[in-house]
């Protein structure tokens, strides 16, 4: 039992951190009094420029805006001006509560993101782990060339890969043309609002909503709409950011792959397993740490929608792309409701946090018991 | 093709004692380079048709789509995005803030890293804390609190409210102090008994020793700053400081023009790859060194 413990914990190298207490050395007191009174000053001075941009261009912005979300400041003049009054929560309430537009538009851009983070967390996780395994072989010829046409999308700026995608997957673009040749005929993608769940639900006769899921709701939208599941435009979206993603984890899977020694590998051919047993009972746990880097990396950037809905859709088609992101932006810069786009973004915040504690608690768990399992059938040694 | 040279080496080591196992393994290479081939085609295809698309006429764009050779070939796209479009400028301003924040940040970040790893002070856990707090406050949510700082400060529709703020960059510290910490103290002991200063230690022995992570900090920077976007959306409205990813996302979503104008779109897209798109070849090595370099054949 003790054995399987090192291996899982996703620590930096131990002694990374030095100790902070700055012990004095034995011998040579006074030269090394005066050189720790050096290093103080001149640690301060290394530090300066870094404190002074962090602080104001990540501390004080962030207590600034909470005093924003907070008031009723229009982006006129300063938000500390004497015009501009404390409100309370009352942002946060329209938002959540109010049930008015505010509401439903918050609504409608976290029920899109969230199918958006549902698809897209797994898959690009699949898909990376799936390409590392894959480009990892020591046997494989133009192992570069693969991993380099893997990873290039990562490099590329998110602006000028949705231009692409907008060409990609416009009414008579390549993916509808490629589709045609299949005989299929594709969506008008990027303006097609319907839920991909609906579109299911239609194929076996359901195209009206349930009386149950049309009559309650919640966030201001009936349950039926949040059933819709991602709208067609949406999945081009979640495409997309799979396609960018699966190289930059799939780097990290590789690195993660090299470290799993070759013996280990080894030991468990010699043992007799085949190649599935060996990447599922022996690679895949001693992957564990990346699997959990992955995902919370993921989970936190999907969270995040911004650029290609700025670039591409603006939200649309009838609000289906819409996210909180970028709704709290807009709130802000093109409606003059700095208090509600302030609030917005620290609700994105709380998500972000939440889930990542939550995914923690859950990866974690899962973790330590099925492995202990899988590994000594008869318990421990 | 490649498939084709697997075969021999591959049949050259196992001798003829189990012919059917070869044989299955020799199915299962061909499967696994023909899955590697049509997964790495779906990689590259659309890069390709970028391209291609860029030197088609509109006519040709909206019609097919899916071919790699235009056939008229055009540069239109191209010309009007160099002669008669506020491109250059938009390239030169973004060439301008990429550089600076790159070596900015690669001399903070490292300033700061050295500090953190080596100098023994009274705060530094503190700071080193804070660090970490810091970094978890994700970039989305610093939109609206950046605009209402750069705006307080007086350095809204300017460079330096462009190009200030992405000096901070937690996780650049990180790497840089990880990476002096693996450094073996005992070079800079010697210098400083030889009664070399901090900063002169740090400047000329310790940063030249440095250079592997140096080089992670500048593709990692420049790649960050060329391709960012909110900020520079909530940094400024002028129009003599858009930068390409500004400019090129209001191009496409049709601010600035009126049609689909696919080829011009793409031309633009196209070209604001390639520095990234060099840097990535130049250091291809580096960003992808697992056992790159380590197995030569």
């Amino acid at each position: 039992m003790s054995s399987a413990v090192p291996a899982v914990s996703g620590t930096p190298a131990p002694g990374a951190a030095g100790d902070p207490t700055g012990r004095p050395g034995p011998g040579a007191r006074r030269p090394r009094r005066s050189r720790r009174g050096r290093e103080t000053t001149s640690g301060w001075l290394f530090l300066a420029p870094m404190l002074v941009i962090l602080g104001l261009f990540l501390v004080v912005p962030v207590l600034m805006a909470l005093w924003v979300s907070v008031s009723d400041w229009n982006g006129r003049g300063s938000p500390f001006a004497g015009d501009v009054s404390f409100v309370g929560v009352d942002n946060y309430r329209s938002l959540l509560l109010g049930g008015g537009l505010a509401t439903q538009d918050f609504g409608t851009a976290l029920r899109n993101n969230a199918y958006y983070v549902l698809l897209v967390v797994p898959a690009q996780t699949a898909l990376a782990l799936f390409l590392a395994t894959l480009v990892n072989r020591k046997a494989l010829r133009g192992r570069g060339i693969f991993r380099t046409a893997f990873y290039f999308p990562s490099v590329t700026s998110s602006v000028a890969i949705t231009v692409l995608w907008l060409f990609l997957f416009s009414a008579s673009g390549t993916v509808n043309a490629i589709l045609a040749r299949l005989s299929i005929t594709g969506p008008n993608w990027f303006n097609e609002p319907r839920g991909v769940l609906h579109l299911l639900l239609a194929q076996v006769g359901v195209d009206t909503a349930p009386a149950a899921l049309a009559q309650h709701g919640f966030l201001g939208i009936p349950l039926w709409e949040w059933a819709a599941g991602p709208s067609v435009a949406m999945t081009a979206f979640i495409l997309l950011a799979i396609f960018t993603t699966s190289g930059t984890f799939m780097l990290l899977f590789l690195a993660a792959l090299q470290a799993v020694s070759a013996e280990v590998e080894e030991a468990a051919l010699v043992d007799g397993a085949n190649a599935r047993q060996r990447f599922f009972r022996v690679t895949l746990p001693m992957l564990k740490p990346t699997v959990f880097t992955v995902v919370t990396l993921g989970l936190i950037g999907t969270w995040q929608v911004f650029d290609q809905i700025y670039t591409g859709t603006q939200g649309g088609p009838a609000k289906t792309t819409l996210t909180p992101a970028y709704l709290s932006y807009t709130a802000a810069f093109q409606n003059n409701d700095w208090g509600r786009g302030a609030a917005i973004a620290f609700i994105l915040f709380a998500i972000i946090v939440l889930m990542t504690v939550l995914q923690r608690v859950v990866l974690r768990e899962r973790t330590t018991i099925p492995r202990r399992k899988r590994f000594h059938p008869e318990g421990p040694r | 093709m490649t498939a084709v040279a697997e075969q021999l080496p591959t049949r050259a080591r196992t001798p003829r004692r189990r012919p059917v196992r070869s044989r299955r393994r020799l199915l299962a290479t061909s499967f696994t380079y023909a899955v590697l081939v049509v997964l790495a085609l779906v990689y590259v295809y659309p890069f390709l048709i970028q391209v291609a698309t860029s030197f088609k006429t509109d006519a040709e764009a909206a019609v097919d789509a899916v071919s790699l050779l235009p056939q008229t070939w055009s540069t239109a796209a191209y010309e009007r995005l160099f002669l008669r479009s506020d491109f250059p400028l938009w390239f030169r301003n973004s060439v301008v803030v990429t550089v600076v924040v790159t070596l900015g940040r690669v001399f903070i970040n490292s300033l700061a890293g050295y500090a953190l790893a080596r100098l023994r002070f009274r705060g530094r856990g503190l700071v080193f804390a804070g660090l970490v707090a810091v970094m978890a406050v994700p970039n989305v949510v610093l939109l609206i609190p950046k605009f209402l700082v750069i705006k307080q400060v007086g350095i809204y529709n300017s460079f330096a409210g462009l190009i200030i703020p992405l000096l901070a960059d937690a996780a650049g510290i990180f790497i840089m102090k990880n990476f002096f910490e693996s450094i073996p103290p005992s070079v800079e002991e010697a210098a400083r008994m030889d009664g070399a200063g901090t900063f002169r230690v740090f400047w000329s022995i310790v940063l030249p020793m440095a250079r592997p992570a140096l080089v992670t900090l500048v593709i990692l920077s420049f790649q960050g700053s060329w391709n960012e976007l909110s900020h520079f959306i909530v940094a400024s409205q002028d129009p003599q400081l858009v930068t390409l990813t500004k400019g090129v996302a209001q191009l496409a979503s049709g601010q600035l023009s009126q049609g689909t104008q696919y080829p011009l779109k793409l031309a633009a897209a196209a070209i604001m790859t390639i520095p990234v798109a060099v840097l990535f070849f130049v250091f291809q090595r580096r960003i992808m060194n697992q056992s790159a370099g380590a197995v030569k054949e």
